[in-house]
């Protein structure tokens, strides 16, 4: 808390660039640290944390029988609380038979079509927003570790190229705003590291729970930029690439941003 | 569909204060937006939070469009015996949620 408030003086004193040099490269910080301490109370409440309301629906879904194989996610996977511990926070993951890398949400979906010949969710939908929400709130204060060595590393280099590319009608990248400026201002927000450690992340001014990829589409859009289809390859690949970054910091799910 | 969360101190004695808290999620339409067709989306929220002890009306809340969406109420309460603590939203269609927690008071 001091120190945020020391380098909140040193933007009003000595403009942007100081407020970046303060933050050594690698100092890895999650969203969290930025946040108001009304948000972060909301965050640590878990009862007065909405995206609560998804990790609940979450549990109602796995134990919901659907699709012609007469299976619910429990069938196979039991407990989730014992069973998906440890296993969001390696996603994405590389997969041979796909030949490329694949999502928790496309795990998903893949167990609804392939075992319980379901149809697959979309992906922005409530179900979908829901178990992953659950799933991923099951690695909750596990460190982002995620395998980019292999044939993994393809996909991660294209990630990081994306990540690093100017896009848009304003032509900025990724890393102009959150690696070039995380803790700057840009009109009323504070910039973050832009980390993906929290979602899918309750966001107030969204009035829900959003996927990591419903984010990557509005910064897209926030540069104007045409963003790409949810579950894109290049969204993908970012993912990786993101959640490499954030090594080291800890799972929030669901996190509450504004 | 409005889902609801209500938690009580399972246990509390004589004359404590406990903290109720309570989450409905709900969209908390305000009436003053409009869709992408500029058509007004009409109002839809909770305009009504009533509180329960035994019966007895201990809390009620009148709710405006400004109210954020899935509204958080925290609030004290002392504790005098044991029962039910049951909080009812009112949403502008008329339709009630309700939830109940139980309390020993000992
Ligand atoms: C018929 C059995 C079956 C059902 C039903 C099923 N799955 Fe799976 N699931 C599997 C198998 C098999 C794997 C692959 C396990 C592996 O790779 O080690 C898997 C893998 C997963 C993984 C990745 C695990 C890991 O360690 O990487 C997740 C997450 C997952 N399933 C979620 C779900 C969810 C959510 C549902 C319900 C919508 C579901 N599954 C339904 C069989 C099933
Ligand atoms: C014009 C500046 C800008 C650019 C360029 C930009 N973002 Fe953002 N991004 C924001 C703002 C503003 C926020 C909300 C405040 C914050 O967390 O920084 C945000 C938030 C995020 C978050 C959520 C962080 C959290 O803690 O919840 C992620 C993830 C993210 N951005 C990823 C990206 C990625 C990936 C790109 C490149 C495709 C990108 N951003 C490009 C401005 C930008």
């Amino acid at each position: 808390m001091k120190k945020a408030r020391l380098i909140g003086a040193a933007i009003v004193g000595f403009g942007m660039t100081l407020t970046a040099a303060a933050y050594a490269e690698d100092e890895v910080r999650s969203g969290y640290y930025w946040a108001t301490e009304e948000t972060k109370a909301m965050q640590d409440d878990d009862f007065a944390n909405p995206g609560f309301i998804w990790v609940e629906s979450g549990s109602e879904h796995w134990t919901k029988v659907e699709g012609d194989a007469g299976k619910a996610c429990q069938s196979c996977h039991e407990n989730a609380e014992k069973s998906m511990v440890g296993v969001a926070n390696k996603y994405p993951k590389y997969r041979e038979d796909m030949g490329k890398l694949q999502n928790v949400e496309q795990r998903i979906n893949e167990c609804r079509t392939k075992f319980m010949k379901a149809k697959a969710f979309k992906w922005e939908s409530e179900p979908m927003l829901a178990l992953t929400t659950y799933v991923r709130h099951q690695s909750k204060g596990l460190p982002v570790e995620v395998d980019i060595d292999g044939p993994a590393r393809k996909f991660y280099e294209a990630g990081k190229a994306f990540y690093n590319e100017r896009r848009g009608q304003l032509d900025m990248a990724c890393k102009h705003c959150h690696q070039d400026n995380a803790g700057g201002i840009l009109r009323a927000n504070v910039l973050t590291q832009g980390q993906s450690n929290g979602f899918p992340t309750y966001r107030l001014k969204w009035n829900k729970i959003g996927s990591l990829h419903r984010r990557f589409r509005g910064c897209n859009k926030q540069v104007r930029s045409k963003p790409f289809a949810y579950g894109a390859d290049e969204y993908v690949n970012l993912e990786l690439f993101l959640n490499h970054r954030g090594t080291g910091l800890k799972i929030e799910t669901p996190a509450v941003r504004n | 569909m409005a889902k609801a969360r209500l938690k009580v101190p399972k246990k509390a004695k004589k004359g404590d204060i406990i903290t109720v808290k309570s989450l409905i999620s709900h969209p908390m339409e305000t009436g003053q937006r409009k869709d992408k067709k500029g058509n007004k989306i009409p109002r839809k929220i909770i305009n009504n939070v009533v509180c329960n002890y035994n019966g007895k009306k201990v809390l009620e809340s009148n709710w405006a469009p400004a109210i954020s969406a899935n509204p958080y109420l925290a609030f004290n309460l002392r504790a005098s015996e044991s029962g039910t603590v049951e909080v009812i939203w009112t949403d502008d269609d008329g339709s009630k949620t309700t939830q109940s927690a139980k309390i020993t008071v000992s």
